[in-house]
Order: C-alpha cells, then structure tokens, then sequence
C-alpha cells in the first residue's frame, strides 16, 4: 500500500496550491455545519436548561427520548429530512431539496439531541450544587437559567464542540438531502465518499486529512477564543 | 502560502449568515437525476460547461443508482432522468411519470475480476456461459444488489444461465448494496468478479490486481435513455429548461461532446441518438 | 455585656412546624420565637434536624404543616431579598471573586457605576482585595467561606443565616468567620446561625436553642444555658456525652 506515503504529499499540494474546487467545499462545509450547531444550540440550551431546572410529567421519559436520539443514525435523519422536503413531501413547496438549506437542516436534527442531552446533564449537576444558594439570593428556578447556562460554560463549549464534531462528520445524511451536487451541494465528506467510490483512495485519504486538520482547527480557534474571554468574565456576570 | 488557512474560520463565520447563498447563486438551473457511471466517470463534468455556455442553464448532477434516480424523479425532484435500464425507463414513461424516452448512447457492461482468474473464464465473450463457470467453481462474485441498472442486467443474464443467485446469496455471492465504485472496491478487496459498466471501470482508480476477463457480448450492450419528468404531474418540473437540455444532449453538439470525451485515449461512451 | 442589641431586627415566629420524609419525622416543633437581641446558635448533635429549621425559617424547606412568622405575618417570597444564607460548604458561582459579589449587587439594583467601590469595601473588609480577579473557585476554604460571607452581606440583609460555616475550616480561619460573623450583628443584622461547636456557640452566642431528635429540647439566654441547663439532654450535650 503505497496510499499513506501518497496521500500525505496529495493533501499538501492541495492545500499549498490552493485549489479553489478545494477551498469550495471547505468553506461549504465550514457553513453548513457552523451554521447548524448555531441554530441546534439556540434551541437545544435552553431546552436543556429547562428540562434540568424544570420538573414536570413525563420529564424522565423526554430525558430518555433524547438520550436515544443522540444515536440518531444520519441516514435516518437524511430520509426523514429528503421525504419532507421532496417535491411530493409536505414541504416540497418550499423547495430546499439539494440546497445547502437542507442539509442544516439534516444537521441541526443530528447536532441538536447532543447538545440538549449535554447541556441538561451539564446544567443538572451545576444546579444540584447551586440550586439553594440561588433560591436564598431570590433567583426563581427558571430566572436561574443563565447563570446556570453561564457558569457551565465550559462544559457546554465542549457540547457545542461535539456537535459540530457530529456535523462536520456526517456523510450519510447531507448526500441524501444535498445530492452531492458540484458546486453546489458538494462538501468534504461527500467528497471523499464520492473519491472513495471512484477508487481515487489516496485522494479520499488526504481530502479526510484535511478534514481532520479542519476540525482541529476549529475546535482550537473556539477554545483560544474562550480563554481569552475569561479575562473579561466579571463584565458578563 | 499558508495565509489562507488563517482566514478560513472567519469567513466561514461570515458566509455562515447567507444561508443559501449558493444555491441562489444560479437563477437558472436544472436537477438531473442520472447514475453514478455518467457522473463518477466525469462525462457529465467534461460535457455539461459547453452546454451551460450555450444555455445560460445550469445542470445540476445528482448521482445515485438507476433505481433510486427513477424514485427520485418519481417524487418530483428533479427536471430530468438520465440513466440506463431501458424497461423501467418505458415504465417510468408508461406510468405518466416521464413525458418521452430518448436514446441518447451507449457503451458495454465488462466482467471484471482478479487477474489469478479461479473460474477459468478469461478471454472469453460469452457472458452467460462465463457465470455459469463463475457459480461453478463457487468464485467470489460482488453483486451491485441495489436496484440499479446496471444490478438489473446483471440479474437478466444470471437468469439466462439458469442460476438461482439468491440461494448463494451469503456464499459465494455478496451483495454489497452500493454503487458500482463502492462495489469494485469491495471486489478488489475481495478478489471478486463484479460485473461493470466499462466507464466506471476505465476511470476506476483503485484496480489492483484485477482486469476485465469477459468483454464483446451482444447481450452486455448498456443503452443510455433520457426522459423529461412529466409537469403535468409536477408542476414543479422546469419542462422548457429540461427539454432544452434533452435536445442538445441528444442533437448534433451534445451528441459530439459525448463521442469526443475520452479517458486515458479510450472513448467511454457512443452517442446513438436518432 | 457586649453591645448587641438589634431591636428593629427581623424577628421569627415559628409555630407547628412539622417536616417529615417517608413516614420519619424529621422536624417538629411546637413553637420557637427569634426576637431576642444578639446571635442565636442553634446548637444540637448531628441529625437533631438543626439545618432543617433554618431551611424551613429562611423559607428554602416548605413544612408539611405549621408556619412561619416573620415580623408577625406569614413570610412572603419577596422577603427573602432582606435575608441571606451562608452554606456550610460555600456555593461560589465559577466566576472571579469580583464576579462573585457584582452577581448579588446587580441582582439587588445597584447601578453599574456604584459597583466596583462597593465591591472594593466589601473585599476589604474580608481581606480579600488582592485576590479580586482571582477565580472563585481557587480559594482556600476559609477565604471561599469568607467570600460566601461578604456575597450574603453584599445583599444588605436584615438577618444571616449561617448553616455550620465553620466546619471544615481550621481554627485561625474559624476565627477570621467569626470576627465577620460578630462585625455584621453589631451592625444590627440578625444572626441564626448552626453549630455543633459547643465552643464557638459559647463565643458567639447570646441567644441558645438545643434540639434533639428534631425537637427544640431547650430555648434560653446563652449564659444560663451553659451555666444552668435545665433539661437533662442538655447537661448531657454539654458534658459531650450526646453524640446523635
């Protein structure tokens, strides 16, 4: 096997030479999933805020629901997603099938049970061990939501960073709602599914490199940022 | 220059905001659902700027197995059907789902298998008799097993042979349920026989000891057909645009595209429309 | 005679309290009232259900049965903003030291520009200024439960509850949580405070409640209580022959 040796000098061409077919699907894939943990978590924390902090029927049944759901296998997701937006699904008319639209979609329904079932254990042990103390300083249960959302930041960075984890991964999902169109839908992980199919290995082994190196980089740009924005806590708390 | 890289999350924060941006980036475009031998081959790519320059449309190439390509078309996403098994394209056209069925080319189907050649059927031209030797000798044979055109001439010539492929199903025949690419992959792995189109074949990538071992029957001739999606049935359906790309596809410029696109000097696909 | 003497404190009234969990009866108490001048030590072995009165007077345990008076009037949500509580493991939110207490000062109104001198007062008077920016939660236990102290005092409360603040804590840091402790009734804030350090009840309080087995055994001023117990629970307790 002479792929490992190719595909190391094959990714760095392509990164030192810049392809721009190259730099189109990364930047796609950038969006698409940044885009989607930013939506999943603005509904998923709160969700998961309020499923620690609340009590109600059913609430253990809803916990375990979306414990499940974190396994959602992405095909699933992708069926699900391409029989509601086809043109014969109840959302055809809104015509997002083979749109990158669709495929944060597709993301958001992945990423989203993840970073609930996180941000609810994260929010739960924290408010196990503030919950008196803030009841005492006059904080109502769902009043204490930010502070718990806030002092639990960091766990929930590393909810927000598996998500995007999930997403940027996903194959099965986005080729079914997004078509790997070129161009247009296309990004890293159809891409290397689509070499990988064309026996192009070595190719699909350094498009998976710079994948990694991508998720990487993202995930160490967002904690330096964090970081740096713990010197400036007291102006947020 | 590794400046670019610095930029990369920055921009990709930016962009993030437009949502759909490129998919609204092209005002005028069409869905082709096709299979994955004209894409993955890169005909479509080679053919398809001519047309787009001449056009103003742009064609977007959603690639799956025939099967799933004619459900897709079936659901109503996407303009136009371009694959390769002609009696469910007339069925597809029967059933009010397509408006017309045209020939647009062919190539040839190709035994595939190790170059060691455990079944003894190397050189030959009879496709029937060379699976009766493959189920013979119990040879490792990866079937496509997905619907597609191409699994669908498999199984008409393992019916011409007279062999219950099913009860060796598990055994020495393996159904990989995937495209052709995943399946060559699979049977190189395997040290299997896989029947190909010869276009994905010849842009294989990943060949490794095997080659084609049965090539030239008549009966592993592969039809290429091209059908608008009816709008009467989806009104969706962009039924000017689709047919102006069926008539160039299959007129005098399409036609010569076709003839002219070439893979290491090898002409992959020949254009038959009438 | 120290100079106690918190005549307008908030006063507690607490008649027919009854807690209990799984058919055990944890609290029961007939009738208590708080409204004497100086500290009162709520003093007891472990399990008498002392924690469980202060939750149910600071309002954080609703009893099955009984009230709570404060002032003369079942007590109202809202008077929880004029009471504090410091727990015995002190609950610091993950921020700075700063963080800490500009966290209570906002929720109490106090306008932005008025915050950081009283923040600055606050840490001075705890020792505390030179680990202002520090995060809270790398504080050594006694400087963690002095910061607990000075966020409760941050709320400007007219009573301190203190859940047995001093527990884990030794002896010169012990003695930094009662200086604080004393400073703020002086001040005129009521003090109920828990402890089953028969010693520092003897240093800080003026006022003395013993419970057993979840019950008020003995309710009576500091120095006759440790002079002249009148129950024979009590004597025992002192005598450091009750352990539960």
């Amino acid at each position: 096997m002479q792929d490992f040796a190719q595909e190391f000098s094959l990714a760095l061409r392509l990164i030192l030479t810049g392809d721009p077919d190259l730099w189109e699907i990364v930047l796609l894939s950038l969006q698409v999933s940044l885009t989607a943990v930013v939506i999943a978590a603005a509904i998923a924390m709160p969700l998961g805020a309020a499923l620690a902090v609340l009590r109600f029927p059913g609430r253990r049944a809803v916990i375990v629901l979306i414990n499940a759901l974190m396994g959602l296998p992405p095909v699933v997701v992708g069926l699900l997603v391409y029989l509601s937006l086809s043109r014969s699904g109840p959302l055809g008319v809104l015509q997002l099938l083979y749109t990158p639209t669709a495929m944060i979609i597709a993301q958001v329904l992945l990423v989203a049970p993840i970073i609930t079932a996180l941000t609810r254990q994260t929010v739960e042990t924290l408010d196990a061990e503030y919950a008196e103390q803030l009841r005492s300083l006059g904080v109502s249960r769902l009043a204490s939501v930010p502070t718990l959302l806030w002092d639990g930041r960091l766990a929930l960075l590393t909810a927000l960073l598996a998500g995007f984890g999930r997403a940027i991964a996903e194959v099965g999902a986005v080729i079914m709602v997004g078509g790997n169109i070129n161009h247009v839908t296309r990004v890293m992980t159809t891409t290397i599914a689509l070499e990988t199919s064309k026996g192009n290995l070595a190719l699909a082994l350094a498009l998976g490199t710079i994948l990694i190196a991508l998720a990487i980089t993202v995930t160490a740009a967002v904690s330096a940022l964090v970081e740096r924005g713990e010197g400036a806590e007291v102006r947020h708390a | 220059m590794t400046r670019p890289w610095f930029h990369v999350p920055l921009g990709a924060l930016a962009v993030t905001v437009s949502l759909a941006g490129a998919a609204l980036a092209a005002d005028s475009f069409i869905v082709v659902q096709s299979t994955t031998s004209t894409a993955n081959s890169g005909l479509l790519d080679a053919i398809l700027p001519e047309f787009t320059e001449q056009s103003g449309i742009e064609v977007r190439v959603v690639a799956v197995g025939t099967g799933q390509a004619i459900k897709n078309a079936t659901n109503g996403d996407g303009d136009v059907l371009l694959v390769h098994a002609k009696p469910a394209e007339e069925k597809f056209v029967a059933d009010g789902w397509g408006v017309q069925r045209f020939d647009v080319m062919y190539n040839d189907f190709v035994l595939v298998g190790p170059s060691a050649d455990p079944a003894g059927v190397k050189g030959g031209s009879d496709i029937v008799a060379a699976l009766q030797a493959v189920a013979k000798s119990e040879s490792v044979f990866a079937s496509r097993g997905d619907d597609s055109g191409t699994h669908k001439a498999e199984l008409r010539h393992w019916g011409n042979a007279d062999i219950d492929v099913k009860a060796a199903s598990g055994g020495w025949y393996r159904e990989t349920g995937s495209g052709m690419g995943a399946t060559l992959n699979a049977a190189a792995g395997m040290g299997a026989y896989v029947l190909s189109d010869r276009a994905t074949w010849i842009s294989f990538g990943n060949k490794d000891g095997m080659e084609i071992l049965v090539e030239g029957d008549d009966k592993l001739f592969n039809q290429y057909g091209v059908i608008l999606v009816n709008p009467e049935k989806h009104p969706s359906v962009k039924a000017v645009e689709g047919q102006t790309f069926i008539n160039w596809l299959i007129g005098p410029d399409g036609q010569a595209a076709i003839a002219d696109f070439k893979l290491d000097g090898q002409q992959l696909f020949f254009p038959n429309a009438e | 005679m120290r100079d106690f003497a918190p005549d307008m404190a908030m006063t507690f009234q607490a008649e027919g309290l009854r807690v209990g969990r799984n058919g055990v009866t944890l609290l029961n108490v007939d009738h208590l009232a708080i409204d004497g001048p100086g500290p009162t030590l709520i003093l007891g072995p472990n399990g008498a259900g002392k924690s469980l009165l202060l939750r149910c007077l600071h309002g954080l345990v609703a009893p099955d049965a009984g009230r709570v008076l404060v002032d003369g009037a079942p007590c109202a949500e809202a008077l929880r903003t004029r009471q504090a509580m410091v727990f015995q493991r002190p609950v610091l939110l993950r921020r700075s030291v700063q963080g800490n207490l500009d966290f209570v000062l906002r929720r109490r109104g106090v306008p932005r520009a008025d915050r950081p001198a009283r923040i600055a007062a606050l840490l001075a008077e705890g020792g505390l200024a030179q680990k202002a920016r520090q995060p809270a939660r790398s504080l050594s236990g006694g400087e963690a439960q002095r910061l607990a102290i000075l966020r409760a005092m941050a709320t400007d409360p007219e009573v301190l509850f203190l859940d047995e603040p001093t527990s884990a804590l030794d002896p010169s840091a012990t003695q930094a949580i009662e200086a604080l402790i004393l400073d703020a009734s002086r001040r005129g804030i009521r003090i109920v405070m828990v402890t089953h350090d028969i010693g520092q009840a003897r240093r800080l309080g003026q006022d003395v409640v013993l419970m057993h087995g979840g019950r008020v055994v003995e309710h009576a001023p500091a120095a006759r209580f440790f002079e002249a117990p009148e129950t024979p629970i009590a004597r025992r307790f002192l005598a450091g022959a009750l352990v539960i």
